[in-house]
């Protein structure tokens, strides 16, 4: 474990006497000795339980800044990019300081040396780097090129070096798809705070610690992996430290302010960002560990409330302008350009307390301040007994912005503990602690068209899966096709766990995340995030399969194409048994399957229900569908029922998709879930309590995760007639949120076509 | 709900129920919910609306079913929802029951008219439902609505639930245009804590335009749910008026509604304690074609905001919290 007591008495460079100064005012406990963040937090936050009154708005000098900001969004908006930096590939300290406005910003830092400049970062894979720059006009350095393609190995190229034929096939058939083998895999949470709170040097000191006990155990290949590791993660924490004294700032020591913590903190995620162009970048669970800062300060009389918010807005005017360069393909796949800066709030601590401070609110009130926008994104760890003037202001942000998604204290707090924090979108880890192996995910509704058609593909007729007799007869027989479902998901989860294996294996060898690996502890709880899409396809299509008559219709190839449904048959998201139960049954036997193979440095195998925006892409993929959905059209989002099915209010579709069961999808269940402002009620305060009884419900009712908008279709189609008028427009999508004018027309079209809950 | 069977041609165009509305009343809000539906799942259904999946329906023979349509065992259902906001506090299961008394020329669910067009639900197949969401009903401060189509023409089904619900504590409302109230027993309308009357119009001869009925039951209904309060055990009334331009627009057809709405609180005191104006919208047209029925209001525009607003203000003049 790593020891900060013996760093402090080991004539380590941050002499005792730092620290105490530092650490003036907090309750002395374990946390002193050890790298225990969790228990710093538990002995000094203060719980609020009021409202927000107290809350302050923008001052003229976030205004400022903001604006400078703002000013640049619409030429980055039409290019696709503000400007890129083609030479420099990108490390913690490999560009110089930049600024917005040096004079005025709280908080300094930005990932290249301009603000919305972006960075190159080949080594997740060069040609997402070539693709990228020749996409926006620039020029590619030849003699990188090289370095990448002759000297350097990228992830990208180890991944092709041991994929198997059978997961090229899948891959390339799209029933696997999404997989991280060209783009950094992200999903890792660096424990940001912990730089704020011991410093740099502590941090080093502890990793030496952990280095000699690598040292004492024999060399195995885990064990020189380990030191491999441990070395590369030290070096990044001199780096860090580096990257920070560029810009004026000795955060070797701990951070002694508030102001310190927020800065301390925010070049530690910085570095991250810096370097690591993952999928997801999130940022963890800061809000309630930065308000024991403010409010020793505010105590102290040293801030006012305007200048704590200050300080909150000057962080997430940062974490809403990190930017990563990526192929319109990449973006088209995620709907814009997500970074999934998460935050996670709110929720409560395992004895009871709320772990709701002002800054949770502060937080939340920078959509205000600021006005809307995707990121930071924002979620909410909901409990029916969280406090009610917190409950009440989030169901306000959520009605004004739709900025905000919730998920369950309850699961997530049972089963990952009170320091729990979401990477992505729906992602649980304890933060420091735990990573994941991120795993995109497999189409299981095209999976099912595979049963039916003895692993030939639908559309191209290739056999993807092993061959089979195909279905014959006129009419399908449920116990006939869940038959061959059922032996098709062996083949496929079998194919799924071995392409991850590969990716994992290669990113940790060739794009490794040393600094946010540097912020976790040396021995982490890994899981294997694997994932499926079209669930409620699939369920809808056995549905129909057993409740009405199903005929299949053949093309001159032999392969069913398409389907002639006769008779009614319930549909999921309408809280009814029969059909909930079938989806229930496909994630707990797909489940079951991906337990049975063996993984990558022993990682627990986990699963999401969960698309992000690639329900558009999975659909396109994919041919007729049994339940009447015809080939080409988008699946729903997530866990969520098929868009206009869900016919008996936004309650009971959340009812049937809080029916799947959190313990085979222990990577989290999606739902996104649109309601029209004026059926919240006829009042604000009639809305905010309904918005948040409906939440109290649906989380009282097992379900996990919810995506809250509250939107009328006609601002939508104003917005895509006139996008110059809607800058801001935020909406949630699947786990995260996009600004709605820089969707793709057809993405546009695809959330419009979802059922807007008129009267939940 | 019935979904995607493969189109075919010459099949019926499919009729989308107004979800969160009854009989008679539209909440603009709703539009948006039923053009979702309608973009999205094009195929055509065979039963009309969000429908009863969820509750078993029952099959029983011609004459058992008679029967027990008398005794309230077995009830003719629409369709179920669970709406917030809308048909009541809090969020709600809303039942709507087939089959009403009147014509209203505005009517945007012609679907429930019918009786026969329904579904047979036991009452105790529906209270299952409803006793699997007490907890939902408690987290939001809801509970049970009994719409329709016409409540009170099925009273002893509608009594049996209103019991039950009663029984387990949950909030209970009845979604009423008030004609058929002589159906509503005293027993009836002690497990009954908030009525949605629906006052179509204050002058008899609009209520017969607009309903092909008369006023006076209505009235006589309204002062009934008043008077019974003066012993302490009287429901809550929230009443409601469709605002339809050239029809139920005239000022003094809306302050003989406030006025009687004020009346009622002059009974006993705090009875009504909000009164809905509802602009009237053109969602229903192509159930009527799809019925085969003449629509008369083809024509007519929804209210201006500044209509609304005025008769809004009649109402608030009264005294009468207004929205």
């Amino acid at each position: 474990m790593t020891s900060v007591a013996e760093v402090r008495g080991s004539g380590a460079d941050a002499p005792d006497s730092v620290h105490v100064a530092a650490w003036e005012g907090f309750t002395d406990g374990p946390w002193r000795d050890q790298v225990d963040v969790r228990d710093f937090i538990q002995r000094n936050y203060t719980p609020y339980r009021g409202d927000g009154e107290f809350l302050a708005g923008p001052t003229e000098r976030t205004n400022g800044i903001w604006g400078r900001l703002t000013a640049m969004f619409p030429a980055e908006r039409a290019k696709g990019v503000y400007d890129v930096d083609p030479h420099t590939p990108a490390t913690i300290t490999a560009h110089a300081p930049g600024y917005i406005d040096r004079e005025n910003e709280l908080i300094v830092g930005l990932q290249t040396d301009a603000p919305l400049k972006r960075a190159i970062m080949p080594n997740g894979g060069w040609r997402m780097v070539e693709g990228a720059l020749e996409t926006y006009g620039y020029d590619v350095d030849p003699d990188l090129r090289k370095v990448f393609t002759e000297y350097r190995k990228t992830h990208n190229q180890g991944v092709f070096d041991t994929y198997p034929p059978a997961v090229r096939a899948a891959r390339s058939s799209h029933v696997i798809t999404g997989l991280p083998d060209a783009y950094g895999r992200g999903r890792i949470i660096g424990d940001y705070r912990r730089v704020a709170l011991y410093g740099v040097d502590a941090l080093v000191a502890a990793k030496r610690l952990d280095r000699a006990a690598l040292d004492m155990q024999p060399a195995s290949e885990s064990v020189l992996r380990d030191r491999e590791e441990n070395a590369e993660q030290t070096r990044a924490l001199g780096e860090l430290a580096e990257m920070a004294a560029s810009y004026g700032y000795d955060i070797r020591r701990p951070a002694a302010t508030a102001r310190e913590a927020v800065q301390w903190l925010y070049f530690a995620y910085l570095g991250a960002v810096k370097e690591q162009n993952g999928a997801a970048m999130s940022l963890g669970r800061t809000s309630t560990f930065l308000d024991v800062y403010l409010q020793r300060d505010l105590d102290a009389g040293t801030i006012t409330e305007s200048q704590a918010q200050e300080l909150v807005d000057d962080f997430v005017i940062k974490l809403r302008i990190v930017r990563f360069l990526r192929t319109p393909e990449y973006d088209a796949l995620f709907s814009g350009d997500p970074t999934w800066v998460t935050e996670t709030i709110g929720g409560l601590g395992e004895d009871g307390r709320p772990l709701v401070t002002r800054t949770s609110f502060r937080y939340l009130q920078t959509l205000y301040n600021l006005g809307p926008a995707p990121e930071p994104n924002m979620t909410v760890l909901w409990s029916p007994e969280l406090p009610q003037g917190f409950k009440d202001y989030c169901a306000r942000v959520s009605i004004d912005t739709s900025a905000v998604q919730y998920e369950s204290d309850e699961l997530i707090r049972s089963r990952w503990g009170d320091d729990a924090a979401i990477a992505c979108c729906v992602s649980p880890m304890r933060v420091g602690k735990q990573m994941q192996f991120f795993g995109a995910r497999v189409n299981l509704a095209k999976t099912l068209l595979y049963a039916i058609n003895g692993g030939r593909d639908e559309i191209t007729g290739k056999q993807v899966s092993p061959a089979v007799a195909p279905v014959t007869g006129d009419v399908l027989e449920f116990d006939d096709v869940m038959a061959r479902f059922d032996a098709t998901m062996d083949w496929l989860a079998a194919t799924y766990v071995e392409a991850l294996n590969c990716i994992h294996w290669s990113h940790d060898r060739y794009a490794y995340e040393r600094l946010e690996m540097a912020l976790h502890d040396q021995d982490v709880l890994r899981t294997m995030a694997c994932g499926i899409a079209g669930l409620s396809v699939a369920a809808d299509s056995l549905s129909a399969i057993r409740y009405a008559t199903v005929r299949p219709v053949r093309d001159e190839r032999g392969i069913v194409v398409d389907y002639v449904t006769e008779g009614e048959f319930p549909t999921f998201g309408n809280d009814d048994d029969r059909v909930d139960d079938i989806a229930v049954d496909l994630v707990e036997r797909f489940m079951a399957k991906v337990r049975r193979h063996p993984t990558y440095r022993d990682a627990v195998p986990t699963q999401s229900v969960l698309t992000i925006t690639s329900n558009v892409v999975y659909g396109k993929s994919t041919g007729n569908t049994p339940d009447g959905r015809r080939l080409g059209e988008p699946f729903a989002p997530g866990a969520n029922p098929m868009n206009g099915r869900d016919t008996h209010g936004l309650l009971a579709s959340a009812l049937s998709v809080a029916k799947l069961p959190y313990a085979e999808s222990q990577d989290g269940i999606s739902l996104t879930s649109t309601v029209v402002p004026a059926s919240l009620g006829r009042t604000g305060e009639e809305q905010t309590a309904n918005l948040a009884g409906l939440l109290d419900a649906y989380i009282g009712s097992n379900g996990y995760h919810m995506n809250v908008n509250v939107l009328n279709r006609e601002t939508l189609l104003d917005a895509m007639e006139n996008p110059e008028n809607y800058p801001q427009l935020t909406i949630r999508v699947s786990g995260y949120a996009v600004n709605f004018v820089r969707l793709t027309r057809e993405q546009q079209l695809d959330v419009l076509s979802r059922t807007f809950h008129g009267a939940v | 709900m019935t979904v995607p069977q493969t189109p075919a041609a010459g099949t019926p165009a499919p009729i989308p129920f107004v979800p969160g509305t009854r009989c008679g009343t539209m909440d603009p809000a709703a539009a948006h919910s039923a053009a979702g539906s309608a973009t999205a799942a094009p195929a055509p259904s065979r039963r009309a609306g969000a429908g009863t999946h969820g509750l078993p329906v029952a099959a029983p023979e011609r004459g058992d079913r008679l029967a027990a349509l008398r005794t309230g065992e077995l009830g003719s259902v629409h369709s179920w929802e669970l709406v917030t906001a809308v048909d009541g506090p809090g969020t709600r299961l809303t039942v709507f029951l087939s089959g009403c008394p009147l014509r209203c020329l505005y009517c945007h669910n012609p679907d429930t008219l019918a009786m026969k067009d329904g579904q047979p639900v036991t009452a105790d197949e529906l209270l299952g439902r409803v006793r699997r969401y007490v907890p939902v009903f408690r987290a939001t401060g809801g509970g049970i609505t009994l719409s329709g189509g016409e409540v009170l023409m099925q009273p002893a089904f509608a009594a049996r639930v209103l019991r039950g619900a009663t029984e387990m504590g949950v909030h209970t409302t009845l979604d009423t245009s008030g004609f058929l109230g002589a159906n509503a027993t005293d027993t009836m309308l002690d497990d009954t804590d908030l009525v949605l009357l629906d006052v179509k119009s204050g002058d008899p001869e609009t209520y017969r335009r607009v309903t092909g009925r008369d006023l006076e039951p209505t009235l006589r209904f309204g002062r009934r749910l008043a008077e019974r309060g003066l012993d302490g055990h009287g429901p809550e009334v929230w009443v409601r008026f469709v605002l339809v331009p050239g029809l139920t627009d005239d000022a003094e057809n809306v302050e003989k509604i406030a006025a009687y709405t004020a009346e009622l609180n002059r009974i006993r005191p705090g009875t009504v304690t909000r009164v809905e104006v509802l602009p009237f919208h053109q969602m229903g047209r192509d159930k009527w074609d799809a019925l085969g029925r003449t629509y008369e209001l083809a024509d007519t525009q929804p209210p201006t905001p500044e209509l609304t607003e005025r008769v809004r203000e009649q109402f608030r003049s009264h005294g009468l919290t207004t929205y």
